[in-house]
């Protein structure tokens, strides 16, 4: 197996750009992903684009052609679609082309355009993550399913909204130095809590907003890294995606999201490591139930103790386990099918030491990202590490 | 039958087995999928999604189904900009958990706006009623007296 470095990252601003059309987006953020990277265009042997509702936002599908012309780039382009999770997949897919020798560089990530919708668009638009049949027409919003799951923790294991709001307080306290987030502004528990309701018990100070922006990441052998002399430090060592039931409905654990259990534990085993040996972790709070679930399926808190450690300091950037250093979903903002690719991006930066809250994990090694899809329905989990 | 294609949606008119087991739920015989070794789901399927078994038969639904969750949704798709506030929950009916809108919660056909008349672990029957939106069929859960 050939090892895969992160040359270079690119995102654009996370935020509301109305006006500005898809291919743009991808442009910019793959023109700061390559000049990060000193990575030549013309070396990119693909380009794997994650997209989740373009179709719908844009009227456009097919676009993957499109944004290789955006990057500049000519060689096989393929747009990915696993909903929340699209970047993910397009960035696992390129770990496992050039781990498996099949290329030396590889341009993965995704765009989102949301804001020039209307709510109740982009709300429509989000549904179709869920099961028409079975989910949509009965009611459930992306915000619904997530109270769903929301209520039937609490039932299972206790926990308050209050808790919750500790996780929207500390993403929203970690995004202020962010120069890529959408909300550079704190939020306290008690605004949190104080918010109107979206899908009760979830306000809306508990969700992500609706977002434009895009990732780029530059993904190459180790050799080619060394035989150019380029400064990529982060290894992608780990790369795992689980799968379940698409309705919530049909979940054994209405609290419990095992897709991602299974992405980790193929992650961690692919690297060698265990939840122990992480130092931080970016994982897909669309929700901040979402943040509590994800930390339990990542083995960061046994089930029913995750909805404490936001408020019990945990997870806050000054704790044993930073989580969401970037602002997360929650206050960086979620552009769907650029997400995950932003969260490798993130990672990356603060393991080399360039991003504004590097001085929070001086000593970090080992990242984990965490993008899921629909209600956890699909989920993919990467490894990085320093390498050298 | 369905009427989701006037809905300004763009979901198909009909959907084989999914609108045969709604119009089933509307007479009060609705049914579950159910395959020898005991798992549950809804159509149409050629499979079990659990354990692949291929001999998959057709059971009645209980008559009273309990609430595992709910949420009351206030920020609406276009299809049910006319009905929010709502409540959506997630009952077991036997072998399958259906999802559907909480309605009929004072005797007269009105909508539960608070989500004051379920809790989790209420009993609930299930039929099909319609959005008020766009009079699309939906899957209804009316809370029985216990
Ligand atoms: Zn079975």
């Amino acid at each position: 197996m050939t090892e895969v470095r992160v040359a270079g990252v690119g995102l654009t601003r996370f935020g509301s750009h109305p006006e500005r059309t898809g291919r743009d987006l991808f442009a910019e953020a793959a023109d700061r992903a390559f000049a990060d990277a000193g990575v030549d265009r013309d070396d990119a042997e693909e380009l794997n684009y994650g997209n989740f509702m373009g179709a719908l936002a844009e009227h456009q599908g097919h676009q993957a052609p499109l944004m290789a012309e955006a990057a500049g780039v000519r060689c096989p382009a393929t747009r990915y679609e696993s909903a929340c999770a699209s970047a993910g997949v397009a960035v696992r897919e390129a770990v496992r082309t050039v781990a498996a020798g099949d290329a030396d560089v590889v341009l993965a990530g995704g765009m989102e355009r949301m804001t020039n919708l209307d709510t109740g668009g982009a709300t429509e638009g989000l549904a179709i993550a869920a099961d028409d049949l079975f989910e949509v027409r009965a009611g459930v919003t992306f915000p619904g399913a997530y109270a769903l799951m929301a209520r039937a923790y609490f039932e299972a294991h206790g926990g308050s909204r209050e808790d919750l709001a500790h996780v929207a307080a500390k993403n929203h306290e970690n995004a202020l130095p962010n120069e890529y987030a959408q909300f550079r502004s704190e939020v306290s528990v008690e605004e949190a809590l104080d918010s109107p309701p979206v899908a009760e018990p979830l306000h809306l100070f508990d969700a992500c907003p609706i977002t434009d922006g895009a990732s780029a990441l530059v993904l190459v052998s180790a050799e080619y890294a060394a035989e150019n002399d380029l400064d990529a430090s982060v290894a992608v060592t780990g790369t795992g995606q689980g799968t379940d039931r698409m309705a919530l409905a049909d979940r054994a654990d209405l609290a419990a999201t095992p897709a991602a259990v299974d992405a980790a534990t193929a992650a961690y085993d692919a690297a060698g490591i265990g939840p122990a040996d992480v130092d931080l972790a970016e994982v897909h709070d669309c929700f901040t139930i979402a943040e509590v679930l994800a930390i339990e399926a990542l083995g960061f808190a046994e089930p029913g103790e995750g909805i404490a450690a936001a408020r019990d300091g945990y997870t806050t950037a000054d704790g044993d386990l930073p989580v969401n250093l970037s602002g997360g979903l929650k206050a960086k903002g979620h552009p769907v099918g650029a997400t995950g690719g932003s969260q490798i991006a993130e990672l990356t930066r603060l393991l080399r030491g360039d991003h504004p809250n590097s001085e929070h994990v001086p000593d970090a090694e080992v990242a984990v990202a965490h993008n899921a899809g629909g209600t956890v329905a699909s989920a993919v989990v990467h490894v990085l590490e320093v390498a050298e | 039958m369905t009427d989701e294609a006037e809905s300004g949606g763009s979901a198909p008119a009909a959907n084989a087995g999914y609108d045969e087991w709604l119009d089933a739920l509307a007479a009060e015989e609705g049914y579950a999928l159910v395959c020898p070794e005991g798992h549950g789901s809804l159509p149409p399927r050629r499979v079990c999604p659990e354990c692949g078994a291929s001999d998959l038969s057709e059971e009645p639904l209980p008559a009273e189904g309990t609430v595992e969750t709910y949420t009351v949704v206030h920020v609406p798709s276009p299809r049910f900009s006319d009905d929010a506030p709502y409540v959506t929950a997630v009952a077991q009916f036997g072998p399958v958990r259906l999802t559907g809108v909480v309605r009929e919660v004072d005797g007269d056909g009105g909508v539960d706006v608070d989500g004051d008349a379920i809790e989790v672990g209420s009993a609930v029957e299930a039929g099909v009623g319609e959005r008020e939106t766009d009079g699309g069929r939906i899957v209804v859960f009316r809370p029985m007296e216990t």
